[in-house]
């Protein structure tokens, strides 16, 4: 175990507390020319240093603003702690931003430098130049394709390094000068600046301490008894929290090494090949799995195929209990033992989850058939609530506590309570110093006893002591006749279907319920193929009358289960539609982390609400649509809608409300 | 038509001329008395309607077929007959109009077979991959890693070719003849069959190329918005014989180069 001593309060110390206490054990990788190379904490220190050095000569300050932009790779995760060690702030910003929003992110924080991934990068900052007049230098990770650029304002990395060295070897006295910078750090110093991608206006600039990120970081490890041979991917964007506490704030409290893939599109190459032990995913990515599994399992052989099914119903029914470490007959635990041999073992293998010992699932609801599945084949998954403000821990489920359908139990020194209106809040020491340069947000969010609202609708599970959230706070309405409406409730049990990628359901304050859905490209394609449906585009398949009725066939399942449930069972779907289009963060009807934004939604396809509440069997959309690189099209397509039959419900209340 | 000199377009000496070739196959007249030169470290387009003789024209480049008469000088040196080996080895390299990978093969094998020349251990010791063969295949990985990097196929590294898409197939074959380090680089359609955002995609690798690696490019295309945007020069053939050859800009409006594509105008004009 590496020292908790609560005087290494800062990432800058830790490095360098690293680098002597475990310096010979690896510390970061990348993938490069497909070979992973190895930094130890020694040798990452020294590049740390050098790149930090370099930073002061080229006239970063104390408090000082810089943006880190790209995937992730070790000289990003680098200038983090080597900006951090001159007491500047870095500020990382996703790396697919279009420029409009990076422009927005970059005044708004008052950034004076940035350090980027690649030309992409390079010519997005260029485009917007001209609206940040503070921003300096620029400084680029891969050189590539940036020979002919104006090189007064960009500088490569490695020439940062060089500038830092020359300084270190020329002038003994800069390594003292340097350290006692870092020294000069305090916990409660600003440690970074995250943009929050909000689901409802402009992102908020969140203030973490280098203490609230820590804290938080070394309740976590020990929590799931985390140290130093934990082996982690970082694939996740680098200004989501979740990254930056998992790959760079836990991965210096606890020593463990952290890999880089090689690209975004090989992650699940590199994934097993590192075979991580420690894993940390939105719900998307353990649906997307499954869905590539089921799709190549459709187009298996017969024997494979039955092997599989045979196997998986198996471990759906006795997986969770071996998981748990409940007590199983002798043979149900040898059948198991076979399965993994034969199914378990490769396909975990296949996804580089052969050693996984804890993944996590947050930031949105996951489907119970999801998540049981990967219990089910021995993953140890488990849920997770955090945010931003949070420093990301909010609860978890301890081993051993698992339900798919809550967020566990408040972690080590959190607290967490119910509003009167069913809101949760929360206080710990990971809460944030406050949104940046917004005061009033700040006071509408944290009250002065420290608590913060999350803005989700929660309570506590009395089965199980677990919390449990159903929805945003705001976004719970009411139909007129007074039925509880709370649309993500209903999008999550349409999402869990594999042919359904999105879905989005408007009601609060009319008649019945309507949900648009947006298909699932993979799993209705490879169904399409073999069904013998003829398409040529997204928009044709997704208009297609057979999808429609394989929907409306998912909905009715969804209306059965809402029928079941008292609270709900008045907002079942009465209309729903299949867009022509796929959502997309581009045209802001995702967040970047790709979160439905409803009121956005309602408005941009108006004309289709409007024809959900006027009985019309179709209607006419126009869309305009932006492309990475900024510039604009439209997609104009006519939308069937279709009706479906609300199931009875159980009790009296349907009559009441029809 | 005069073709703009080298010192307009800021380029180097001619790499390859071709002088008053003519190629028959029994009585079809593939290519009859054409003429112009690549010069070093240009994007040369040769375009024209089907049937032109476009095709033929880069398989007399690069040794494919023996043209009648006429002759090519490749770096100042003419040669009549030459064997495409040959070609290989004196610093051309090409891709198909219609791939001819080894579709069996991985991205990376595939890649590798373009430095086949390159490999100056025999047989036996490759077999062996022992001393200098070792040293000698961790070089040329080396730079076929390089190249897969630079055209972003990592991905596809360790993946049969024939598994791939079109798209990216073109690309496995652009990387092979990348491998090569040709001086002279010949691409025979390379955005045929791809859609808009593949054909973005391989317009930037092809400027990458000439930029970064300084290769000559000489390139037939049909999809005349890519021709206009990438080349330096073009050369329009027709029919076997050469009807236009200056920039870009010029050959959009040359009268000839215009009827050709759109036919004489008959009877009621167009």
């Amino acid at each position: 175990m590496l020292s908790t001593d609560p005087s290494l309060d800062t990432l800058p110390k830790l490095l360098i507390h690293n680098a002597v206490a475990i310096g010979a054990r690896p510390a970061i990788r990348h993938k490069n020319l497909g070979i992973w190379q190895t930094w130890t904490w020694q040798e990452m220190l020294e590049e740390i240093r050098a790149f930090s050095v370099g930073l002061a000569e080229l006239g970063i300050k104390r408090g000082g603003k810089f943006a880190i932009i790209g995937y992730n790779r070790p000289r990003l995760y680098w200038a983090f702690c080597a900006g951090q060690a001159l007491g500047a702030v870095p500020v990382p910003i996703y790396a697919d931003a279009v420029a409009e929003e990076m422009a927005y992110v970059l005044a708004h924080a008052e950034v004076t430098m940035a350090v980027v991934q690649d030309q992409e990068q390079v010519d997005k900052i260029i485009a917007i130049s001209d609206r940040l007049p503070l921003l300096g230098r620029v400084i680029y990770d891969e050189p590539r394709g940036l020979k002919d650029y104006d090189q007064e304002r960009l500088i490569a990395f490695e020439d940062v390094q060089r500038l830092g060295r020359k300084k270190l070897a020329n002038e003994p006295d800069s390594l003292r000068r340097w350290e006692t910078g870092v020294a000069e750090g305090k916990g409660g110093d600003l440690g970074i600046i995250l943009y929050t991608s909000g689901t409802t206006g402009r992102s908020k600039g969140v203030m973490l301490t280098h203490e609230n990120a820590l804290i938080s970081a070394r309740n976590a490890n020990a929590f799931d008894r985390l140290g130093m041979d934990e082996e982690v991917i970082a694939y996740l964007p680098m200004a989501w929290i979740g990254d930056h506490i998992f790959s760079y704030v836990q991965a210096y409290a606890a020593g463990y090494c952290v890999s880089c893939p090689e690209t975004p599109d090989t992650v699940l190459e590199d994934r097993r090949e590192i075979g991580t032990t420690y894993a940390f995913a939105p719900p998307r990515v353990y649906e997307n799995l499954l869905t590539l599994t089921m799709v190549r399992m459709a187009d298996a052989g017969a024997l494979k195929r039955r092997l599989f099914d045979f196997f998986i119903a198996f471990a759906r029914r006795w997986g969770e209990k071996i998981l748990n470490g409940e007590k199983v007959p002798l043979r149900v635990r040898l059948l198991y033992g076979i399965g993994n041999l034969l199914i378990y073992g490769p396909l975990k293998n296949r996804f580089g989850l052969s050693r996984i010992r804890v993944a996590y699932t947050a930031g949105e609801a996951i489907g119970p058939e999801i998540f049981r599945f990967w219990r089910a084949v021995g993953i140890n998954l488990k849920q997770l609530y955090g945010q931003t403000e949070a420093s990301v821990y909010i609860s978890a489920q301890p081993d051993g506590e698992i339900d798919a359908e809550t967020v566990g139990k408040a972690s080590p020194d959190v607290e967490i309570r119910i509003s009167e209106s069913g809101e949760v809040l929360f206080r710990s020491p990971g809460v944030f110093v406050g949104y940046y340069k917004d005061p009033e947000k700040t006071a509408e969010v944290r009250t002065a006893e420290g608590w913060v609202h999350t803005g989700d609708a929660g309570f506590f599970d009395p089965k199980t002591g677990h919390l449990k959230i159903i929805d945003r706070a705001k976004d719970v309405g009411r139909l007129t006749d007074g039925t509880l409406f709370a649309p993500k409730y209903i999008e999550n049990k349409l999402k869990f279907y594999p042919n359904i990628r999105e879905a989005v359901a408007i009601g609060a304050g009319r008649d019945f319920v309507c949900v648009m859905i947006n298909i699932d490209l993979t799993a209705v394609g490879s169904w399409a193929e073999r069904n013998n449906v003829v398409y040529g585009s997204y928009q044709e398949l997704a208009g297609h009358p057979l999808v429609y009725d394989m929907i409306a066939q998912h909905v009715d399942e969804v209306n059965r289960s809402l029928a079941q449930e008292d609270l709900v069972a008045g907002a079942q779907v009465r209309r729903f539609l299949v867009l022509h289009k796929e959502l997309d963060p581009d045209d802001g009807e995702l967040t970047r982390t790709q979160k439905v934004r409803r009121g956005f939604i309602a408005e941009r396809y108006a004309p289709l609400v409007e024809a959900f509440y006027n009985g019309a069997t179709a209607a006419e959309i126009s869309t305009h649509v932006t492309f990475e690189d900024g510039h604009q099209g439209a997609i104009s397509a006519r939308v069937a809608i279709r009706d479906v039959t609300p199931h009875a419900a159980p009790a009296p209340r349907m009559e009441r409300a029809a | 038509m005069r073709a703009p000199s080298a010192g307009e377009l800021g380029l180097g000496e001619p790499l390859l001329a071709v002088e008053d070739v003519s190629l028959t196959f029994g009585g079809v007249r593939a290519l009859s008395g054409v003429s112009f030169n690549i010069r070093k470290g240009e994007i040369r387009a040769i375009i024209g309607p089907n049937g032109a003789g476009k095709t033929s024209m880069l398989n007399v480049i690069n040794g494919f077929y023996q043209p009648q008469s006429g002759r090519i000088l490749f770096k100042g040196e003419a040669r009549t007959t030459m064997r495409p080996y040959a070609a290989a080895r004196g610093g051309i390299a090409r891709t198909f109009q219609n791939l001819a990978l080894f579709r069996g093969m991985s991205t990376l094998d595939n890649v590798m077979a373009g430095r086949a020349l390159k490999m100056r251990c025999g047989f036996f010791w490759q077999l062996l991959r022992y001393g200098p063969a070792l040293k000698e295949e961790v070089e040329h990985r080396r730079r076929v890693e390089e190249i897969i990097d630079f055209l972003e196929i990592a991905a596809i590294r360790k993946i049969q070719v024939g598994r791939l898409p079109y798209g990216l197939q073109k690309r496995v074959e652009l990387g092979r003849a990348l491998a090569m380090e040709p001086d002279l680089l010949l691409l025979d359609e390379p955005m045929a069959g791809m859609n808009l955002e593949e054909k973005e995609d391989m317009s930037r690798f092809i400027l990458d190329v000439n930029k970064q690696y300084g290769t000559t490019i000489a390139l037939i295309e049909h999809d005349m918005g890519v021709v206009m945007d990438l080349s330096d020069r073009v050369v329009v053939l027709d029919y076997g014989q050469k009807i236009a050859d200056a920039t870009p800009d010029e050959v959009k409006y040359d009268k000839n180069v215009i009827r050709a594509y759109l036919g004489e105008p008959h009877g009621k004009s167009v």
